[in-house]
């Protein structure tokens, strides 16, 4: 499960020029429009022919200008989910849903159609015609078709970006559930760090053309230093669901000790995604007591970044990097260095919803 | 068969029908494909943005040439000593002259322009995002044509077919001049409107083939506008 693009193209005033490597999983693109995103995403379905590069999925060439060898897009098997749907206005739901799946060489099951209605949610829309979906309805369907013509990558250029905050909420949930379920290597195009917070395995960060950054989501998002003009986020890490307690409240076990959040009507056991936003995060230098935050972590600045009358404080609570947004009068005061160890005090924790 | 019509009447209809049905037909296939090459964006080439220009230019010839002139060449051409007459007479015995087949080809050409254009117009008109999306899902190029290109072209092409046909009716020009007007062989409605006057007192004949002929256009336009819209759907 790999993906390896190489490319290189100018065209007008705009260079492309990258090269990352990705081991499955959902890879998020991330940066400022006009940074190339949707070019590379191009490139790699097959509809525009780059000067130079080399894709490969799962070790199959796709495109190799230097062996001049060059696999058309109807024949890639890289599903595409477009920003504006482009479902087939003169079709049922169903046929859209089924048109790829009809021409695909290797077919998915019959129970994995019933499947993916499923877990799309499209039961009552089969009948319908794309006209009548709503904008929601139709990133759904549009997920749906990509996945049933049984590629061997799914490309998700922004398919969220045309929604109003309410239908983004909505579709989120799927494409969590869709991330965590299938092995399908998938390159997820966004320029909102919310969606690559929840997404993304891996993120590889453009900047005019070229690749500034690229990581693993857990770090790169938390590094003060790694994206330039993108606040790094609270945390975000991998947990699990250790145990359901007496007063209500959900543990949820990771690298660094536990999480006390509201109930998680989930199997014991389950993995769930974690963000905690780094103004919810406060410091002490000795450890509060009668408090009414649930959870007060140890750990150990890192690293610090300031700038203006702000302090971004980077911290280690085991193998976990939290980052805490504080006044630098307040680091000031609390005499924060690298080395230092404090109390982070979490006012509120976002887990993963259940989609449906 | 259409009682309140004289024999002769209902055959200048029935023929009239016949052509614009066969003209229509047999056009339709050519001006869809010409509609396609039209419609394509021309990437790059200079070369070929000119040879677009040419076809444009050519295939709207009937509509701004003297009905006459496109006769009178069609005779020239088609004529049983012409170079394409003499040789599909000679070798596959089609004759064009003094038959409704001539009057059929002479409607084709003339109202081959319309078709073309409104064709055009709805290929220009659907998202180039969708062929995409089509390729990206594995259909290659036969089958966008007939499973994304065709039916959503769909509205254009009825319209156009059934407002050349309507135009059809009422050549007058290129068939008196390539075919003659031999009733029950090559006189349509308008060629019938024609000789009627030539006979003094035929004018009460003339106006009942002109008021058919005006039933017939209302018919056909309205039609026109009702697949359009149904074929949207």
């Amino acid at each position: 499960m790999s993906v390896e693009v190489f490319l290189r193209h100018r065209s007008g005033a705009f260079a492309l020029d990258v090269a990352f490597e990705t081991r499955g999983g959902v890879t998020a693109l991330f940066g400022p429009s006009g940074a190339g995103k949707t070019s590379i995403v191009s490139a790699i379905a097959g509809l525009t022919r780059p000067q130079q590069g080399r894709i490969a999925v799962n070790g199959r060439v796709l495109l190799d200008t230097a062996a001049r060898l060059w696999v058309p897009a109807e024949a890639r098997r890289t599903a595409v989910v477009f920003q504006d749907s482009r479902l087939f206005p003169h079709m049922s739901v169903e046929d859209n849903l089924l048109f790829g799946w009809r021409r695909a060489t290797v077919k998915a099951e019959a129970a994995s159609i019933a499947h993916v209605v499923e877990l799309l949610g499209l039961g009552g829309l089969l009948t319908r015609r794309p006209r009548g979906l709503s904008g929601g309805e139709k990133s759904r369907v549009a997920l749906g078709r990509a996945l049933l013509a049984a590629p061997d990558m799914l490309l998700l250029d922004e398919p969220l970006a045309s929604l109003d905050a309410a239908r983004r909420d909505e579709i989120l949930p799927y494409l969590e559930r869709l991330a965590r379920e299938t092995k399908l290597p998938m390159i997820y195009v966004s320029h909102s760090v919310e969606e690559v917070a929840r997404l993304a395995d891996e993120i590889v960060v453009l900047k005019d053309g070229r690749v500034s950054a690229q990581g693993s989501a857990f770090d790169l998002l938390t590094d003060v230093n790694a994206i330039a003009g993108v606040p790094p986020l609270g945390a975000v890490f991998e947990a699990s669901l250790a145990e359901q307690r007496a007063d209500g409240l959900s543990l949820l076990a990771f690298d660094g000790g536990a999480l006390a959040v509201a109930k998680l009507k989930r199997p014991l056991g389950a993995r769930v995604r974690v963000r905690l936003r780094a103004e919810d995060i406060m410091l002490a230098r000795e450890e509060p007591r009668a408090i009414s935050a649930n959870n007060v972590l140890p750990c150990v600045v890192s690293a610090l970044r300031a700038g203006g009358d702000q302090a971004d404080v980077q911290l280690l609570c085991g193998a976990t990097r939290l980052v805490a947004r504080i006044t630098g009068a307040s680091r000031a005061r609390l005499g924060l260095e690298p080395g230092v160890a404090v109390f982070a005090i979490v006012k509120s924790v976002t887990v993963e919803r259940e989609a449906g | 068969m259409i009682e309140i019509l004289s024999p002769a009447e209902s055959q200048a209809l029935l023929l009239s029908l016949r052509v614009s049905a066969v003209a229509v037909t047999c056009a339709l296939p050519f001006a869809f494909a010409t509609a396609l090459f039209l419609a394509r964006p021309h990437v790059g080439a200079a070369g070929r943005f000119a040879g677009k220009t040419l076809v444009d230019g050519i295939v709207h010839l009937p509509l701004v040439l003297p009905p006459v002139a496109v006769g009178f060449l069609l005779l020239m051409a088609f004529g049983s000593r012409g170079p394409v007459g003499g040789w599909l007479l000679a070798h596959l015995g089609i004759r064009f002259v003094f038959s409704w087949t001539g009057a059929a080809l002479a409607s084709a050409l003339i109202t081959f322009p319309l078709q073309v254009r409104a064709i055009r117009l709805a290929l220009e008109a659907s998202d180039a995002g969708l062929g995409e999306a089509a390729r990206t899902l594995g259909a290659r190029v036969f089958d966008r044509l007939a499973n994304i290109t065709l039916p959503l072209a769909l509205p254009g092409i009825i319209s156009g077919a059934i407002t050349a046909f309507a135009a059809s009716l009422g050549e007058f020009g290129a068939i008196i001049t390539f075919v003659s007007n031999i009733p029950g062989q090559t006189q349509t409605l308008p060629l019938a409107i024609y000789a009627a006057l030539q006979i003094p007192g035929g004018e009460v004949q003339a106006a009942r083939l002109c008021g058919l002929s005006i039933l017939l256009a209302l018919l056909f336009m309205t039609a026109a506008e009702f697949a359009a819209r149904a074929a949207r759907r």
